[in-house]
């Protein structure tokens, strides 16, 4: 089949017509720039006059911005936070595998499966009302009261981040599974591929593409809760923030621990803006069924 | 010759709405069967019965010996001795071309990629699309895409072909491509049943047309007789209406 060649000789120079539009488009965007940097001026002025030359300012500013104390704190509140992020890390593992297995449950049909659908919409009906802290709670204090011995308090947080995170997931994953158009099981279906094959083939691959910005913001929020594990009495970002604080009655460790949270989703929220981007662009671009 | 489909007094309503009342069709080996009929008349509810994506009412459809309308076969199994084409196409969006025609001989008959592959790419060439290979669907036109279709469906040498309008979401000069394969697939032994709104394809490819009425098939013969002397004056004013 022909496709159209592209033709040898490129567009015709710019029409006078068209060179008066790029000025006209030229002035308008130096006229946007000088009102973007004027309105700057003026709304820095604003927040100088209003916030910063006032006398409570200096007070604020020592107790929670003091660099001194920031650079004392940060070892200490960094050690924890790594504890920070392998509870984060072990926790995505484990919630992509309970929260796809729920969702595929509550997809099956036939009669046999029947007590696991109704168990896992239960679940996510549960874990998505429960407060995580309630969760943290019971799983932190609760589990080695009935077991009776330590266990790790990153496994209990681990637990707990799973137990709660994979409820919403599981709803995501859901979701993305029913946004993908009928015709598309249709046309496996009529192949000859069964439920299982025609998800594992076909929709869940298309799904997990429709999936990806909200399973983005769930990460995002699970980022932070990982911080709630403190609770537990692990030494993580906020307990050794907090001890540091307890010591000098200055809240500038918090600010620290606060920081090092926002560093770790920026480089997140970027690549979900970025993907969301991308996906809008491929489907703008046309004929995606 | 041997009937390889046959479908015995077809029920289907949705809600309490009929759509087939008592369709009866025979498909012998290596024939071409137009089903015209205007929208709304049972054309597509008939195909996707056939293929168990709907499930009957009343009635038997029997494929080969096998009475496929009994709730106990497997309807995956039934399904994968048939190729079904539809009017949107319906190609897999994040597979390549060539990875949608391999899909059901890798995944259902569990053929080797490399010899999926190999067999995928002849069946590329036959349908004049051996190029766009390893290219999305979306990189593709609509004749290319429901070409890529007809590939994908005869890929596992289904049994019967059902085409479903597969030309109706296509410009008139899409249109000719698309049904220059088909008329292809025909001459080279394809057993075909079509819905179409394409007459004087059905006229020039078809051994028999049957027109579907109400859910009815009012009216059966060769495309001469269908098309020429109607008996029936409810097919002679569809008829008109097309050629006006």
């Amino acid at each position: 089949m022909t496709t159209p060649a592209p033709t040898a000789d490129g567009p015709p120079p710019p029409s006078a017509l068209e060179l008066d539009r790029r000025a006209y488009r030229r002035r308008r965007s130096q006229r946007s720039v000088l009102l973007a940097v004027a309105s700057t001026v003026v709304f820095a002025a604003i927040v100088w006059l209003t916030v910063i030359r006032t006398p409570g300012w200096a007070a604020v500013q020592e107790s929670f911005f003091d660099p001194r104390i920031a650079i004392e704190s940060l070892p200490k509140v960094w050690d924890g936070f790594l504890l920070n992020l392998q509870v984060l890390g072990l926790s995505v593992i484990t919630v992509s595998v309970v929260a796809l297995t729920v969702a595929v449950l509550r997809t099956l049909r036939g009669p046999v499966f029947f007590p696991l659908r109704v168990l896992a919409a239960g679940y996510t009906d549960l874990f998505r009302g429960f407060p995580f802290i309630i969760v943290l709670y019971l799983v932190g204090f609760g589990i080695p009261t009935v077991v009776g011995e330590r266990i790790e308090p990153v496994i209990l947080a681990v637990l707990a981040v799973t137990l709660t995170y994979s409820a919403y997931v599981a709803e995501v994953i859901r979701a993305g599974i029913e946004a993908v158009h009928p015709s598309q099981r249709l046309a496996a279906r009529a192949l000859g591929l069964g439920h299982v094959q025609t998800l594992r083939h076909v929709v869940l691959p298309q799904a997990l593409r429709k999936m990806t910005p909200p399973l983005m913001n769930d990460f995002i929020s699970m980022q932070k809760d990982v911080g709630l594990i403190s609770i537990l009495g692990a030494v993580d970002a906020i307990a050794a923030a907090r001890s540091e604080v307890s010591l000098t009655y200055n809240f500038t460790p918090y600010v620290v621990a606060g920081i090092l949270f926002v560093l770790l989703a920026i480089p997140t929220i970027r690549v979900a803006d970025w993907y969301t981007a991308k996906l809008q662009r491929r489907e703008q671009a046309g004929s995606v069924l | 010759m041997s009937t390889v489909l046959r479908a015995e007094g077809l029920w289907k309503s949705f809600g309490d709405q009929p759509v087939l009342r008592g369709v009866s069709l025979d498909l012998s080996r290596h024939e071409v069967v137009a089903v015209i009929g205007s929208s709304g008349s049972g054309k597509s509810t008939l195909l996707r019965c056939l293929n168990l994506l709907e499930s009957i009412d009343d009635g038997r459809i029997l494929l080969g010996d096998d009475d496929i309308s009994d709730p106990r076969v497997d309807a995956d199994r039934v399904r994968s001795r048939l190729g079904t084409v539809f009017q949107g196409y319906n190609l897999f969006p994040h597979l390549s071309v060539l990875d949608n025609v391999t899909l059901a001989s890798r995944v259902v008959r569990r053929v080797p990629r490399r010899d999926a592959e190999e067999r995928g790419k002849v069946l590329l060439d036959r349908v004049g699309l051996a190029a766009f290979a390893h290219e999305h669907p979306d990189r593709l036109s609509g004749g290319q895409q429901q070409r890529a279709a007809l590939a994908r469906a005869i890929a596992t040498d289904p049994e019967v072909l059902l085409l479903d309008e597969i030309t109706s979401a296509l410009d008139p000069e899409l249109v000719g491509e698309v049904l220059g394969l088909v008329r292809q697939l025909a001459e080279d032994g394809a057993t075909i049943l079509m819905a179409t709104h394409e007459m004087a394809f059905a006229r020039d490819v078809a051994h028999r047309v049957l027109f579907l009425d109400e859910g009815r098939v009012l009216e059966e013969g060769t495309p001469a007789q269908v098309f020429e002397a109607p008996r029936e004056a409810r097919t002679r004013e569809f008829l008109t209406r097309f050629r006006a």
